[in-house]
């Protein structure tokens, strides 16, 4: 079996226990949808133009959210004992970084998708663009990215899921900041070309930290 | 033996004391005032910048000491090398903590707010925040060799992240000063002796307090050792 057959093999794995499911995915859904709806009510009697603070809120709903699927991602695989059959499994411990990465990455995007066209309506902002959907996945990715490397580890801690957002949230920050930043300038009609760096820094972000989760992936992994 | 190195730490104690003391002097009496300030707030605020920058100085370099600590434990695997990362965190965090506190004094008659979100305060802050995490992650595993892997990778981890964001203040519009660029100091020559003194001074503060943590972290792990023995002679 090639690296990648491992890699789509996890991936495959994972779907399958969601659409047998469905609880990941819906929470996650459903969470972002409130996170939306709380996020119009608490501020649209003091902001004139909702716009302004559309980037914001959208990154925010889109992280929260993503929290309660990577939470979900490897609990699951320690509570029912399937991660030490994965890691008994004669897979690279690699491949099954990028499997759990890759999927959640997907269902993270999933929920963006459906979420995106509710949220344009709701902020009456057209966040459909080419850019944007460029710019939501290199931030999902690298969201995702050291997301699945954290959540291996906080599954073994005494806070389990609460320590998850602790770990994550500071060391995220700076692909957050590019991709509020990004957004927030696409919406405002600025072109790229003066925006590059933030382009460029959330791209090596998403480079870096996922080398170094992938590096890192086995010492966490290994019992 | 065990006296004699008793006896070097109490020697470096007492040296580090010294010192502050010394850098106290420098920093509060001896030097000058700065000339191009406008109230009378901002001419004492201004001596802030001798703690303020050694400060957030020994705070990033420890961070740098818990990296390397992380690297080598994840390559070695050896106990002493967990000792000295977490032992760092724990020094450079309250260093932060003064960093950021001393920061914010000296933001109120300088720039008339406690606090802005400039790059800079944001990066200091974020890091604090990620060094905050780190502890927390320690306090809620158990298992000792687990605990130290997965501080390790966090070590790691949270370290590559702080330059990206720092790389962000290059972007942002700042209104911290710069104080060293390529062509000048922002400093006054005879500012520079007591500014760099007390550089000096925190830094040696620093490893001071280092050794006594890794001190106390291989005595813990000693207690822990004699505790099983005991456990195990009783049976």
């Amino acid at each position: 079996m090639s690296f990648l057959h491992q890699i789509a093999a996890i991936i495959r794995k994972d779907v399958i226990a969601e659409l047998r499911t469905k609880e990941m995915f819906s929470s996650m859904f459903v969470f972002a949808l409130l996170a939306v709806v709380i996020f119009n009510f608490a501020f649209e009697l003091r902001i004139a133009d909702a716009a302004t603070i559309a980037p914001g809120v959208l990154w925010v709903s889109v992280t929260f959210a993503g929290m309660l699927g990577l939470n979900r991602s490897f609990v699951l695989e320690k509570d029912r004992g399937c991660l030490d059959g994965l890691l008994l499994a004669p897979v690279d411990r690699s491949a099954i970084y990028f499997g759990k990465m890759l999927g959640n990455f997907m269902f993270i995007t999933l929920v963006e998708a459906i979420i995106l066209p509710i949220f344009s309506a709701l902020f009456n902002v057209n966040l459909i663009q080419a850019w944007i959907l460029i710019v939501l996945l290199l931030g999902t990715l690298g969201f995702s990215g050291v997301g699945t490397l954290f959540s291996a580890m906080a599954v073994h801690t005494r806070a389990r899921e609460v320590l998850l957002p602790v770990l994550l949230f500071p060391v995220v920050m700076p692909a957050l900041i590019a991709a509020v930043k990004l957004t927030a300038g696409l919406l405002d009609g600025q072109a790229l070309a003066e925006m590059a760096n933030w382009m460029q820094l959330l791209v090596a972000f998403d480079v870096i930290l996922i080398a170094v989760s992938y590096m890192t992936f086995d010492y966490v992994v290994e019992d | 033996m065990r006296n004699l190195r008793l006896d070097r730490i109490t020697v470096l104690n007492v040296i580090a004391a010294v010192t502050i003391m010394v850098a106290l002097y420098l920093a509060l009496i001896q030097a000058p005032a700065p000339a191009n300030v406008d109230t009378e707030a901002q001419r004492y605020a201004q001596r802030i910048i001798y703690f303020h920058i050694s400060h957030a100085w020994v705070g990033f370099f420890a961070f740098l000491v818990t990296f390397l600590g992380s690297v080598l434990y994840l390559w070695k695997g050896e106990r002493q090398w967990d000792i000295l990362a977490s032992s760092s965190v724990v020094v450079g965090v309250a260093f932060m903590t003064a960093t950021i506190i001393t920061g914010s004094i000296w933001a109120k008659p300088a720039w008339n707010t406690w606090w802005t979100w400039d790059p800079r305060l944001t990066t200091s802050t974020v890091t604090w925040l990620i060094y905050v995490s780190y502890l927390m992650l320690r306090s809620s595993l158990d298992d000792p060799a687990r605990r130290a892997r997965f501080a390790a990778v966090y070590g790691v981890v949270g370290f590559v992240s702080v330059p990206i964001t720092f790389f962000a203040i290059r972007w942002w519009r700042t209104i911290h000063p710069v104080l060293f660029d390529a062509s000048n100091m922002g400093l006054s020559p005879n500012m520079r002796f007591p500014f760099f003194f007390s550089l000096g001074a925190f830094t040696l503060l620093y490893f001071v307090i280092l050794i006594q943590y890794v001190r106390v972290g291989h005595l813990a792990d000693e207690v822990e050792r004699l505790k099983a023995a005991t456990r195990a002679s009783r049976r």
